[in-house]
């Protein structure tokens, strides 16, 4: 039997996968309908029973968020989906709304309901113009259909669904920054408490949740939250997106059980690319640790991954062989978020300044051993000092990278510069 | 001010700010709404754009200077984005931006003298599996190389650039993919496949029971 | 000096909460951020973002602390402007925990990384939070030798500051303040990461009339302002603590003064009125002080009919003699402290054996003397607290921005934290108005009482009736007996600093001081009595007006002037005209209309050369010392003693201290008031054709004599226009821009035309703008009719 359990891209190789035709041919939509004439109390936990967890990073649990929600309230209750994918190494999303946006509307139909909100919106980055258009037209056909708008389904409730679309702001996938923008401020992070469960979008109550997260919910509520559960591990249900790119010979997506290891993945994609050896892979994107060859058996759930000292974040399994040099490719991470920095607090915004400093002259052979200890101490002063975890994400490449390549960062101020030949990392090295 | 507000649509602006509940939200539609128009973020946009939101153009211009896809300044027709985050640098994302630079004789951020090409180092475009990526005007030309990047300028200059790798059957212009982002619909959803081949990897191998 | 007011504040029972911090326990009120706790027990943890009258926004960092609740530890330190406290919560700050320590110190170092070395000629050296809070919680040397981050050196966001983005923190105080106190986005923080900095739109300056607080909270150099820039070092900088001299607002203030000259002037801290703000008026408009037109020495007009510089003793034997056995009035001016407003009173009474003594310098009437007499003087019921508690706010004749910023912020202050109900009778809308979201009862100049009549308050609720009530018959009249209808409270909020200092000192043809009625011979006999003299005039005084009637009349021959300016009257030609004739001893800070027809003009201190107090629009006193301490000027009471002395009269007034014992001793009225007699609303105008009714206000930045000299402050001034509805635009075909005409049988003005909410019939011009001085060219202000016409 496989390792693999296709659930979410159990569809993607039709050609039209994508429609609202395809995805009814498929059986979208009975879930929906299903879920409407439940008890919106009895949905909420259908999904804490599944025990599905936030598949964007952060890993809490879904249905407890939406539990979060204060009901009888009077007041609009908002759901926002999390689509602004921009974790490095992450590519999961929006492959999935390229290939089945219906799965998505159907979620959001359904979480919609068993939060009580008639209003929801999904955040999607602005530079996936493709994408936007499959996921407008995916809203557009499902108002048509009757499933969007006054009265879904003919059941008598309202469910408003708005795209709205980034402009290029890494920060924004942070999901109180994601409020500020849709909000139409700058994307900065917000203070909380008040969390968004309480004082969200419009300071009202608000679930925010991943795509993947919001995708999986039809499949639970059509199969059963038992059925959900005999995936994974004990304290990780269900299946899940990997996405395994970089030096391995067969890249790309594989929705598997949590828990599955990379050296299973591996096996599956054909191994590292051919004549090469693993050196260092990112579990979860590049704001989780780095690991190494030694980690091939760690089991990919979020408890294997934080036990062996990183994170299971967005399972974006980056993967470089022994041609690549350390320190350029933290160094260029180390970038990103000095890039995608918001500003808004000091250590985030000035820490980033500086590490990128030091880690050009590491990389340049400009540098010196004492430059290890300051950027050790600049990430100390950074790591659970920021505002929000981007600034926590800046040091994990580098603390990581110093903890298990201390030996190749000194070869670059001994050697005076890099001992890397970038060319031979590259896709068409080879081919030359 | 040489432009005027003639070319910017108030009804269509309105119905962008009737998509939500409060008005300010409709901020970023409308600013890829200016670009549509202007192809960059222009003063009289950011003007009217407060007006019609009831806030202060210092907001709007706060706003537009916070997100990168809004530019200030003329963009080329074809807004080519290289992927150099680290998984596509190392994969050649680096080497294709240096050629692209001395083939374009442009920098990073620079637009070409006839205003077809601007060039840009962009940030990881959820595409890894693709890497190397390179955007032009925000859809996906997969798995590039030097070659087939300086392919897809020549042909942007030319006026005939190569399809997008997933994408519609031909590549739209900077306005014309602003306007998608605005939230419109340029009727070309249904074009282009529906995935590529690593995005079928794990349910093909599922398939032949691997 | 006493207080007027009462400090009657309501007092709610507060939770309190103990918990410890470095080890010590402090019991605050449930609510309190860590941060200030720790300051009761006289902990300063480092901040820059912190600010106690913003929301918590928790940015730079800087005060990281290690908390722990019922045991259980934060992984990670915590900022203490963010949390408040909760029971059973330990704190441990930089002094006893290492990890603070090491956290603070790390993000000292992050913030002076990019920070330019560049103190020795930065204005904010020596008084900088950056500074010395690095020298307190930072380390002595910096490991990151990598290049800076650069920009433009200082750019003008306005007229009047200046930013250095370089210097910047990015804590966002300012853009804060901007937003949440004044309601002015003029200034955002743009761009992001290392590159975010704080800006304005290109087009479109920073004009806030709050601008200058903005100065004042930055912690570091960024913001500074052009008028103090390299001026001082702050060590170089004798502080005295003061009061503004501009609106009835009272705002605490601070006077800075380097070798006798006044280099800047800050926002005072006092909770119980300005806060710790106040506006760009207050902040910069004191260069008249020093302007070149100054007066030093005393002026008479010799036998030539030329003004001559006088000696002391001879400019006052002069004014004597002019005064002597002659039936002679005083003008006082609005401007002027309580003190010398006694003085003036005094004078009156003894020297001058009057009660023809006014302090309205301004378009006024019998209707609100009465008012003034009857329901303001010798009553402190209502203060800013009350704006604090009201469930609605009622604004007539009131542009609370324009006409008492304070107030403005007040309320802006109460709508924002628990969207207080302001409504609004005027004849056109308002920023104000705007930020405020008022209820906007639209009404033609001329039909305010009516409306007024139908607002719906409660006992509750605050009615705010500014000085321009006195311009709508009846008006008045409507705001008392909607207030003793309702059961609201109601206040009279004069414009100027001196006005109801000036009222309850007696300054007024009617009272005396304390609230006394002339009319009441026990007032008389109390006044006579503490005053040592036989008796008072019984006789009511006349008021500005009717003094000016009198002198052209020849029932008067001569008149005593204070701090007035003759184009804040009606027919000011013909005022000048009319003291060209008579006998006039002008006591002034600089040369004016009215002491170039003086016949004895004597200088007088400026507001930074004296001491004394104003009454704000509550009653509150306002007490200030001398901040320039060499002037060869003093207060108009001193001169005023010596006039009185020269006449061969006494009013034993010779030092500002001892004239406010003197009044303190004398306490207020607790006999019966002057009765209040109604005045029923006027007939409105019915305007046709091109016909508008005009109205009228003054901006808070224009031509007043008090802002002379300041070219800064006056680059951040509000567009004059003239504001006209759409019907009337579309009648006249014009749209905003065009210019057009507004003209009577005076005069006319030309401007360009704003379209805004404004009542049909009305016409809306700036009263004494740039291009726009209403009283000089039409010798109308409210409730006339013009003609208006696309120019």
């Amino acid at each position: 039997m496989s390792k693999l359990t296709p659930v979410l891209s159990a569809h993607w190789d039709q050609k039209d996968s994508f429609t609202i035709d395809a995805y009814k041919r498929n059986g979208g939509y009975a879930a929906a309908v299903k879920a409407l004439a439940m008890d919106p109390d009895a949905l909420i936990q259908l999904v804490k029973d599944s025990g599905l967890r936030g598949r964007g990073g952060a890993g809490f649990p879904t249905g407890m968020k939406w539990g979060f929600i204060p009901q009888g309230d009077n007041k609009e209750h908002y759901l926002v989906v999390n689509a602004d994918e921009s974790e490095p190494g992450t590519c999961k999303d929006m492959p999935l709304l390229m290939a089945n946006p219906h799965v998505l509307v159907e979620g959001v139909i359904i979480a919609a309901y068993a939060i009580r909100a008639k209003h929801a919106f999904i955040y999607i980055r602005g530079e996936v113009t493709h994408v936007v258009r499959r996921l407008n037209k995916a809203i557009a056909d499902a108002y048509k259909a009757g499933y969007l708008g006054k009265n879904v389904f003919g059941t008598g409730h309202d469910i408003d669904l708005v795209l709205h679309i980034g402009a290029g702001a890494y920060i924004c996938g942070e999901e109180t920054a994601l409020l500020d923008s849709l909000e139409g401020f700058r994307g900065q992070p917000r203070l909380r408490p008040p969390f968004p469960a309480i004082a969200g979008l419009y300071a009202r109550p608000t679930v925010v949740n991943n795509v993947e997260s919001i995708a999986a919910v039809p499949a639970i509520v059509a199969n059963g939250a038992e059925w959900y559960q005999s995936m994974g591990t004990e304290k990780s249900k269900g299946a899940t997106l990997y996405s395994l790119s970089g030096h391995v010979n067969n890249p790309g997506q594989f929705e598997a059980p949590l828990g599955i290891t990379l050296r299973e993945i591996l096996e599956l994609a054909g191994g590292i690319r051919n004549g090469h050896q693993l050196k260092f892979w990112t579990p979860g994107g590049s704001s989780t640790p780095l690991f190494t060859a030694e980690h091939l058996d760690v089991p990919l759930d979020y408890e294997g991954v934080a036990a062996a000292g990183s994170m299971l974040g967005t399972k974006a399994l980056q993967i470089f062989d022994e041609t690549t040099c350390v320190v350029r490719a933290v160094l260029r991470w180390t970038e990103f978020y000095k890039h995608e920095s918001c500003g808004k607090c000091t250590p985030c915004r000035e820490g980033t300044w500086w590490l990128v400093q030091i880690l050009r002259d590491l990389e340049e052979g400009k540098g010196s051993e004492a430059d290890l200890a300051k950027l050790l101490d600049l990430c100390d002063n950074i790591m659970g000092r920021s505002f929000c975890a981007l600034g926590d994400g800046a040091t994990s490449p580098i603390t990581s990278s110093i903890k298990y390549f201390r030996d190749e960062y000194i070869a670059h101020v001994t050697g005076a510069g890099c001992p890397f030949d970038a060319a031979k990392s590259t896709l068409f090295a080879e081919a030359k | 001010m040489t432009t005027t507000n003639s070319v910017l649509n108030m009804e269509i602006m309105q119905s962008i700010i009737a998509r939500y509940p409060r008005k300010r939200s409709a901020i970023m539609p409308l600013l890829h709404y200016v670009q549509s128009v202007s192809g960059f973020v222009t003063n009289e946009g950011i003007e009217l754009i407060a007006t019609l939101l009831e806030i202060e153009t210092a907001e709007v211009s706060a706003v537009s200077t916070f997100y990168t896809q809004y530019k200030r300044s003329a963009t080329g027709e074809y807004h080519i984005g290289v992927c150099t985050n680290t998984l596509c640098a190392i994969m050649g994302g680096d080497v294709i931006l240096a050629s692209l630079k001395e083939h374009l004789g442009i920098e990073n951020d620079g637009v070409t003298a006839d205003g077809k090409v601007s060039l840009e180092h962009i940030e990881c475009n959820a595409a890894c599996d693709y890497a190397p990526v390179v955007m032009a005007n925000w859809e996906f030309y997969d798995n590039q190389t030097v070659e087939s990047a300086k392919a897809l300028v020549d042909g942007a200059r030319a006026g005939n650039p190569p399809a997008p790798t997933r994408g519609p059957n031909r590549l739209v212009t900077f306005k014309e993919a602003s306007a998608v982002l605005a939230g419109l619909d340029d009727g070309l959803a249904e074009e282009g496949i529906q995935a590529g081949i690593p995005t079928l990897l794990g349910l093909k191998l599922a398939k032949e029971g691997k | 000096m006493t207080t007027f007011a009462n400090s009657a504040t309501e007092v709610t029972p507060v939770e309190m909460i103990t918990v410890v911090i470095d080890g010590f326990e402090v019991t605050v009120p449930k609510g309190t951020l860590i941060i200030r706790a720790a300051e009761k027990l006289g902990i300063q943890i480092p901040r820059f973002c912190d600010h106690p009258l913003l929301d918590p926004v928790g940015a730079c960092r800087q005060c990281l602390v290690d908390v722990e609740i019922n045991g259980r530890a934060f992984p990670k330190p915590q900022a203490s402007c963010t949390i408040p406290v909760e029971p059973n919560m330990i704190v441990k700050t930089q002094l006893t925990s290492a990890v603070a320590d090491k956290a603070q110190k790390g993000v000292m170092e992050l913030l002076l990384g990019n920070h330019p070395l560049d103190c020795p000629v930065c204005d904010k050296g020596g008084e900088c939070p950056l500074q010395n809070q690095a020298m307190s919680n930072g380390n002595a040397q910096s490991q990151l030798t990598g290049y800076k981050r650069t920009f433009e050196k200082p750019i003008n966001i306005s007229s009047q500051v200046l930013l250095d983005r370089e210097r910047c923190v990015l804590c966002a105080r300012c853009t804060r303040f901007s937003n949440q106190i004044a309601s002015d986005s003029f200034i955002t923080l743009n761009h992001r990461g290392a590159l975010q900095q704080v800006g304005i739109y290109e087009n479109d300056p920073f004009n806030s009339y709050f601008s200058g607080n903005t100065i004042q909270i930055c912690p570091v150099g960024a913001l500074t302002g052009a008028s103090y820039r390299f001026r001082a070092r702050p060590f170089d900088l004798v502080s005295t603590p003061s009061a503004c001299e501009h609106c009835a607002s009272g705002c605490d203030m601070r006077t800075d003064v380097r070798r006798g000259k006044t280099l800047r002037r800050l926002a005072g801290d006092d909770a119980a009125v300005n806060e710790e703000w106040n506006c760009d008026k207050g902040r910069w408009a004191f260069k008249y002080v020093t302007s070149t037109d100054r007066l030093t020495q005393p002026l008479v007009r010799n036998s030539e009919g030329v003004l001559v510089q006088a000696s002391w003793p001879e400019a006052l034997a002069a004014a004597a003699a002019g005064l002597k056995g002659k039936r002679a009035a005083v003008l006082t001016g609005g401007r002027i402290t309580t003190e010398d407003a006694y003085g003036y009173s005094k004078f009156a009474r003894i020297a001058l054996k009057t009660n023809d003594i006014d302090f309205r310098a301004r378009v006024s009437g019998e209707e609100e003397g009465n008012f003034l007499a009857a329901k303001i003087a010798g009553k402190f019921d209502v203060h800013y607290s009350d704006i604090d508690s009201a469930d609605h706010v009622l604004l007539v004749a009131f542009e609370p921005e324009e006409e008492s910023p304070i107030v403005f912020l007040r309320l802006n202050k109460n709508f924002k934290k628990r969207n207080l109900k302001v409504t609004s009778v005027a004849t056109k809308g308002s920023i104000a108005m705007d930020k405020l979201k008022a209820n906007f009862i639209k009404v033609a100049p001329g039909a305010e009482a009516a409306a007024v009549a139908t607002v719906a308050l409660t006992a509750k609720s605050v009615i705010l009736l500014g000085e321009r009530a006195s311009e709508s018959i009846g008006l008045i009249s409507a705001a008392i007996a909607l207030a003793e209808k309702t059961g609201a409270k109601l206040a009279w909020i004069p414009r100027r600093a001196g006005e109801r200092g000036a009222l309850e000192s007696g300054a007024f043809p009617t009272l005396l001081p304390g609230g006394r009625p002339v009319a009441d011979s026990a007032a008389r006999v109390d006044v006579a009595a503490a005053w040592g003299i036989d008796s008072l005039p019984s006789e009511p005084g006349r008021t500005t007006h009717q003094i000016i009637e009198a002198l052209s009349q020849n029932e008067l021959d001569a008149v005593v002037v204070g701090g007035v300016d003759a184009r804040d009257l009606l027919r000011s030609n013909k005022v000048l005209d009319v003291l060209k004739n008579s006998f006039v001893v002008s006591l002034e800070i600089a040369t004016s209309s009215i002491t170039e027809v003086a016949d004895v003009v004597l200088p007088v201190a400026a507001i930074t050369e004296k001491s004394g107090s104003f009454l704000n629009w509550e009653g509150r006193a306002r007490a200030f010392d001398a901040a320039v301490d060499d002037s060869h000027n003093r207060s108009d009471v001193r001169i005023l003693s010596a006039l009185a002395d020269a006449m061969g009269e006494s009013i034993s007034l010779g030092t500002v201290s001892a004239t406010a014992r003197e009044i303190a001793q004398l306490g207020k009225w607790d006999g019966t008031r002057v009765a209040f007699t109604t005045v029923n609303e006027g007939n409105a105008l019915t305007p046709s054709g091109d016909q508008a009714i005009l109205t009228s206000w003054r901006r808070l930045l224009d031509m007043g004599t008090l802002q002379r000299g300041e070219d800064n402050l006056a680059g951040t001034r509000r567009q004059t226009v003239a504001v006209i509805s759409q019907k009337r635009a579309s009648a006249i075909g014009v749209v905003s821009g065009d210019q057009v005409r507004i003209s009577n049988a005076n005069g006319s003005i030309t401007l360009p035309s704003l379209v805004e909410d404004i009542h049909d019939d009305a016409v809306w011009i700036p009263r004494n703008s740039f291009g726009s001085q209403a009283l000089i060219a039409l010798d109308a202000v409210h409730g006339e009719l013009v003609t208006v016409v696309k120019a």
